[in-house]
């Protein structure tokens, strides 16, 4: 079965400027915001987020990406096993607020690893979560902060997030089968 | 980063799911470490790109992570060393691993137990990760033979030292980047050294112009013909050490044990000094940039000057850090590997 | 009385130059009857068609272990073994404890050879007082006593004047000196062939001229004293060519080679798809060498330089292998694969079957004169002792070592295929060892 297009281009960017608003607003301002995309695709999308806030805010909050896959609770069951890749996190994150950011949020897991990992970067006074897509079905009790859309799937569907960094095109993609990847 | 070159890969090469943005990846797919002549190019792309991660988390204000949580990963030392044993125990200790220590003169081994007794007796009580150094050739291929746990030979007589050739290649790749074409001179006592063999290894796999160098007595004069892949670097044996270091981009210092001496293979140190130790003069040769590596612990005054030891060509103290990250990177391959 | 008729084999009798399909007979322990359709009433019958009959195999290179390290082998298993590998005599050497230097250390090696030995076995006794390369055995005490040769096997007599002393007063009584010509200043601590491999695997080696040094210190004084030199285990090329030389020159001097040698290389330590990188059954003194050695080995053989293929059985207890190469002991066990190495080498080509069998049989026969203790041994002429082995030369088998009659299971052969394997063995007019053929 072939894709369905849930999203494209303009919407996506329109998607990303509401969320840039949420987070900033929810912040009182963009002071000690860190914008931490997760990698691959929170990456880029804290990215766009970060630009979208200086166009409002006039500066740029500092943007970092994290990979998870050292806190990760199932690297014995994922086959092939991700490659783990270096994080960057721009300076302390001492008394920041942290937006953690991922395309889609799916069991949970990955934001727990994402938290553990953040931890040990120093202690941040807030942590939120900005999300592309939340598709539902959570094992564990974590809840998005700011959600560019709630789309309810069946488990045996998946989510394709595509970003012009990294995909050449912006759009969301409702698919059958294939793996969730990045584990979301 | 190193090019690609076909290899026998020990790994095996997996596809992303579709629309996936990253290249296929390689999974670690062997039990033990034991030398370098087993892995391809890809593994050891996969252990380099592996310790850039380690690295970054060794530069954390939390420099570890519980990754390995779980994991039961022993030292089994029948050789003095102090840096090799600590590198693997930070190591091990920085992913949250398990540790546990025996050295010869500890364990039952002083009274006798055979080597593969040992190794079964350590499978038994649930070690997951053996790292293994012993002073006789092949005595960690042999652990391997015995025992389900992974083993990682941490230095065979003269036989081989994976670990230390792998943290020399990352520490190039570091200050070179490709390996490709890049001149590398060992010098010293090339016969008895695991570390030279095993940098060989990785180091032709890689593409690089090898030249071991020392006194004829010192020298395993076959390994320059030995057959080996298609395009693998080349390897050159010498004795004329100003020739070897024309134009070298790396010179690794090997240690003289002072028993060469009483062996009769070496006229004595002063002898091997002033023919092949390394100076600022000699390295007039080599490459206006050339790196000066050694593995540890270094004579300094015998075959390395204490000018160039510390000079600003030296990278001997990054190598000692590397070290740690490689080793992190290894055992994190072998542990998920074993996990899954 | 007994008698057993080997019938419908193939003859090959190479002191004679024997070779055509002919029944044996033989009755109370000798040869009376060699010939077409012989027939015995009561006789037993080996029923020998397809399969090559010879004058039972002599090996004159053995450790038998026993007394003094039974944990290895004793004499009745690995005479044994020799029987099930084809031989029918053996030569038991001296590296055992007690040493047998002195007459009642051999009688007391004889009572035990009496009550256990499986095939007919002569004492070989040590050159020097417990093997030490110090002071000589007594020498005309032990020729006396049934010894056929000395030798300080596993240690060369690394003193000159000593081994000069032993030729001399060996040759005075018709002894052979047998030697293992190494010299120890350049065999060193190495434990395999000094070459690419040792330099690949970081192993000490051993290089050639630690043999040929020898070789040549020996030859020398075979020609300074008249004694009679056995030159054991050659393994190089240029050993090979300095023992045509001291032959073309007359000297009384003979050679031996082992199947191992002539089978295998230094490659064997490295590991193969069968066999395991520092393979401790491939550890062997002197050590396996080159191809180019090997080669030079056969050719020798084929040429007749080589007066005999000796086994140099080595068995060792299993744990004693298993350890790092380095702690291993030297050996091989080989008496149960070494007739089938030598006709898988046949079948390759690489071995003629004349000089082949001459060097298990006629050749070993007269380097050690044993003739003089069992005359006619080493042949199937009538009136010869009724010492046969029988073989099939076809059959293709596979070596597990774990059916070894032998303690000692040290073969880097395990797993591998041979072609050729003993169907019978007659000592002294009885069949001692009988093997049905396979199903067709």
């Amino acid at each position: 079965m072939s894709p369905v297009e849930l999203q494209q281009g303009q919407e996506v960017a329109r998607t990303i400027r509401r969320l840039a608003h949420e987070i900033v607003e929810s912040n009182d301002g963009a002071d000690n915001l860190v914008l931490v995309g997760l990698l691959t695709r929170g990456a880029p999308l804290a990215a766009r987020l970060a630009a979208a806030i200086e166009t409002f805010e006039g500066n740029l909050p500092p943007v970092g990406q994290l990979d998870v896959g050292l806190y990760r609770d199932d690297l014995a069951h994922r086959d092939p096993p991700p490659p783990i890749r270096p994080s960057d996190i721009p300076g302390t994150l001492d008394g920041s607020t942290v937006v953690l950011v991922d395309d889609v949020l799916f069991t949970g897991r990955t934001i727990r690893a994402a938290m553990d990992a953040i931890m040990d970067f120093g202690r941040p006074a807030r942590v939120r979560l900005a999300v592309m897509v939340d598709r539902g079905h959570r094992e564990l009790p974590i809840r998005p902060d700011f959600v560019g859309r709630n789309i309810p799937t069946a488990s045996s569907q998946t989510i394709d997030v595509r970003l012009t960094e990294t995909d050449g095109e912006d759009g969301i993609y409702l698919m059958e089968g294939a793996e969730q990847h990045g584990e979301h | 980063m190193v090019s690609i070159k076909p290899a026998n890969s020990a790994g095996t090469e997996v596809g992303q799911p579709q629309g996936a943005p990253e290249p296929p990846t390689t999974v670690w797919a062997l039990k033990d470490l034991l030398d370098t002549n087993t892995l391809s190019m890809k593994d050891l792309e996969l252990v380099f790109e592996t310790t850039d991660t380690m690295v970054e988390v060794r530069e954390r204000p939390v420099g570890r992570v519980a990754t390995l949580r779980g994991t039961t990963v022993v030292t089994l030392f029948y050789e003095n060393s102090t840096r090799t044993r600590a590198s693997f125990e930070i190591a091990a200790k920085a992913l949250g691993a398990d540790v546990i220590n025996l050295a010869a003169a500890t364990s039952s081994v002083g009274k006798g137990e055979s080597l593969v007794d040992t190794v079964r007796t350590i499978e038994a009580v649930g070690a997951d990760i053996l790292v293994i150094r012993h002073p006789g050739s092949g005595a960690a291929t042999l652990a391997a033979r015995h025992t389900n746990a992974s083993v990682i030979n941490g230095g065979d007589g003269a036989h081989a030292h994976p670990t230390q050739a792998l943290l020399d290649l990352y520490t190039m790749r570091q200050h070179v980047g490709d390996l490709e074409h890049r001149k590398v001179v060992i010098v010293g006592d090339v016969l008895h050294s695991r570390v030279a063999r095993s940098n060989l290894w990785a180091l032709r796999k890689a593409g690089a112009q090898v030249t071991l160098c020392g006194p004829s007595t010192l020298l395993p004069r076959s390994l320059e013909s030995l057959p080996v892949h298609e395009g693998a670097g080349t390897c050159r044996v010498t004795s004329n050490l100003g020739e070897a270091l024309e134009e070298a981009d790396i010179v690794m210092a090997l240690r003289i044990q002072r028993e060469r001496q009483e062996q009769g293979l070496l006229p004595s140190l002063r002898e091997y000094i002033r023919n092949y130790q390394i100076t600022e003069e000699r390295l007039g040769n080599a490459n206006p940039n050339a790196l000066v590596m050694h593995p540890g612990p270094m004579n300094e005054g015998v075959e390395i000057s204490p000018e160039v030891a510390h000079g600003l060509r030296s990278v001997v103290r990054e190598q000692v850090a590397n070290g740690v990250a490689v080793r992190m990177a290894i055992l994190f391959l072998m542990a998920t590997a074993r996990r899954r | 009385m007994s008698q057993v008729l080997i019938r419908s084999g193939r003859l090959f009798d190479p002191s004679t130059g024997l070779d055509e399909p002919s029944d044996v007979l033989i009755k109370e322990g000798y040869v009376t009857a060699i010939g077409s359709n012989l027939d015995e009433d009561g006789a037993e019958i080996v029923e020998a068609a397809g399969c090559i009959v010879t004058p039972g195999l002599i090996d004159l290179h053995a450790h038998l272990r026993e007394p003094g390290f039974e944990q290895k082998g004793t004499i009745q298993t690995e005479t044994e073994a020799a029987l099930q590998g084809g031989f029918t005599t053996v030569c038991a050497m001296p590296n055992t404890d007690p040493t047998p230097d002195n007459a009642p250390a051999v009688e007391g090696l004889l009572k035990r050879i009496a009550q256990d030995a499986q095939v007919r076995v002569f004492p070989v006794g040590s050159t020097t007082v417990g093997r030490s390369g110090k002071k000589l055995s007594a020498l005309s005490e032990l020729a006396d006593t049934g010894c056929v040769a000395v030798t300080d096997d596993g240690s060369p007599v690394a003193s000159s004047s000593l081994m000069r002393n032993a030729l001399n007063l060996a040759g005075s009584v018709g002894m052979v000196v047998a030697e293992h010509c190494d010299e120890p200043g350049l065999s060193g601590n190495g434990t395999m062939h000094e070459g690419a491999i040792s330099e690949l695997l970081g192993l000490a080696g051993q290089p050639d001229a630690a043999e040929t040094a020898s070789i040549a210190r020996n030859i020398e004084l075979c020609e300074l004293t008249g004694g009679r030199l056995h030159i054991m285990h050659v393994t190089t090329a240029r050993g090979v060519e300095q023992v045509q030389r001291a032959k073309e020159r007359g000297l009384p001097i003979t050679s031996e080679v082992t199947p191992s040698h002539l089978f295998l290389t230094d490659e064997a330590v490295a590991g193969g798809d069968l066999t395991p990188a520092y393979n401790t059954s491939a550890k062997i003194n002197p050590p396996l060498r080159t191809e180019e050695d090997r080669l030079a080995l056969l050719a020798g053989v084929n040429a007749g330089v080589i007066d005999a293929i000796a086994t140099d059985h080595a068995p060792h207890a299993p744990e004693e292998k298993q350890c790092e190469f380095d702690l291993a002991p030297f050996g091989i066990s080989c008496a149960e694969t070494a007739l089938a190495t030598v006709t898988t080498l046949v079948a390759r080509g690489e071995l003629h079957l004349a000089p082949a069998l001459r060097s298990l049989t006629q050749g070993p026969a007269e380097v050690f004169a044993l003739q003089r203790h069992v005359p006619g041994i080493g042949t199937l002429k009538i009136g010869a002792p009724g010492d046969v082995t029988v073989f099939d030369p076809e059959e293709i088998w596979t070596v597990n070592p774990s059916q070894f009659a032998s303690k000692g299971h040290n073969t880097p052969l395990a797993g591998i295929e041979l072609q050729g394997r003993v169907r019978a063995v007659i000592v002294e007019g009885t069949v001692k060892h009988m093997r049905e053929a396979p199903d067709a």
